[in-house]
């Protein structure tokens, strides 16, 4: 099981902002190891985040993406003690949710 | 036209061209460090070293080792279970150990004498790679953050603390391996960098703070999250000598040196390196 996401979300004028950490290899598929065989890629493909069952973004992802990646993005509309989901799905199918309350 | 007539026209000219180069130096070297500067301000929002420290409070928290307690009993220097500003004040003196201690020999104490886990064990992975991740680099992640901001004060009152830092002076200086390499021969003198690389000048008060409080770090280019013996190891490896062994005693002086000069500045880590 992945490491849990450290998700931060704060509503100012209407505008949520939420900072999302993720915890994740982010394995290009194109480095070799020390015996020079190629490490198998392993990184997220598709990120969404929702609010209220709407969802509020929606991603797909690459290799190109760093390792333990930082998401940070703004939408309208949310409220104060509401929650915020952010999901994400890598190449092998590992799925991880969490949520953050909005402050 | 006289010999020392054409010397002395000779030496000008050089000294001008010494001049001009060391202008043109400084002005490239500023403007790569202001990047270098922005480039970690960008960063220091989403620094990973957060995952490290939330893995390090659940480790410090759950029942673990053949004896299944937690840490929470362990004293690194405040009392049995306080953190909170504990890293400021280490290395220090420790009775029942009877050995000056820097935060991750103490840990690794703690493990073994609550845990009930064997020394080889505790220290089995001390600095992690890739999947294979280190408990203690989370622990002191954890730690170290809660000492965030609060003013470094480690004190030499005890006579091992007083020899430690002794030692790890003697040793900062000391010239050795095949490069015949000191820590001085990179940081004893100011506005030295490697390739873009400030060098912090530790033998000033300014540069000593300015390193040390900066340690423990996520370094971006390993993915990782390294501890202030992960830092002094690689440096040993870079000055070719032979491998510092993780918590000897001429780690723990090096600590001490380094951390007491650095007293009176407000620990800043887990931070972010490129």
């Amino acid at each position: 099981m992945a490491d849990p996401m450290r998700i931060r979300a704060a509503v100012r004028d209407g505008v949520v902002n939420v900072k999302v950490l993720m915890s994740h290899e982010m394995e290009t598929g194109q480095r070799k190891d020390a015996a020079g065989k190629l490490v198998p890629a392993h990184y997220i493909r598709s990120v969404s985040a929702t609010y209220q069952g709407k969802t509020v973004l929606s991603a797909q992802w690459g290799p190109a993406i760093s390792k333990n990646p930082y998401l940070e993005f703004n939408f309208k509309g949310g409220q104060k003690g509401d929650k915020v989901i952010v999901i994400w799905e890598d190449n092998k199918g590992e799925k991880r949710s969490d949520e953050a309350t909005i402050a | 036209m006289s010999i020392s007539m054409f010397m002395s026209e000779y030496k000008c000219v050089a000294v001008a061209m010494v001049m001009v180069a060391s202008v043109f130096d400084a002005s490239a070297q500023s403007s790569a460090v202001d990047e270098i500067a922005r480039y970690r301000a960008q960063l220091q929002d989403g620094n990973p070293a957060e995952l490290w420290e939330a893995r390090g409070e659940d480790l410090w928290k759950q029942k673990r080792g053949p004896k299944n307690v937690s840490l929470e009993g362990c004293n690194i220097g405040k009392g049995a279970g306080v953190v909170k500003g504990a890293y400021a004040q280490l290395p220090r003196y420790f009775a029942d150990a009877d050995r000056v201690m820097d935060l991750e020999t103490r840990l690794v104490h703690c493990m073994v004498t609550l845990q009930g886990f064997s020394y080889a064990d505790a220290t089995r992975r001390v600095f992690g790679s890739g999947s294979n991740r280190s408990d203690l680099e989370a622990l002191t992640a954890w730690i170290t953050s809660e000492s965030k901001g609060v003013v470094m004060n480690v004190a030499l009152n005890h006579d091992k603390e007083k020899e430690a830092y002794n030692l790890g002076e003697k040793m900062f200086f000391f010239r050795g391996g095949p490069h015949d390499f000191a820590c001085s021969t990179c940081h004893a003198e100011s506005g030295k960098r490697i390739r873009l690389q400030d060098l912090p000048n530790l033998t000033e008060k300014k540069g000593a703070q300015l390193g040390y409080t900066t340690w423990p770090a996520y370094r971006v280019s390993q993915g990782e999250l390294r501890t202030f013996q992960w830092r002094l190891n690689d440096c040993f490896r870079q000055q070719r000598f032979p491998e510092l062994v993780f918590g000897s005693e001429i780690s723990i002086a090096l600590t001490t040196f380094l951390a007491n000069n650095a007293n009176g500045a407000a620990f800043n880590a887990p931070a972010i390196k490129r």
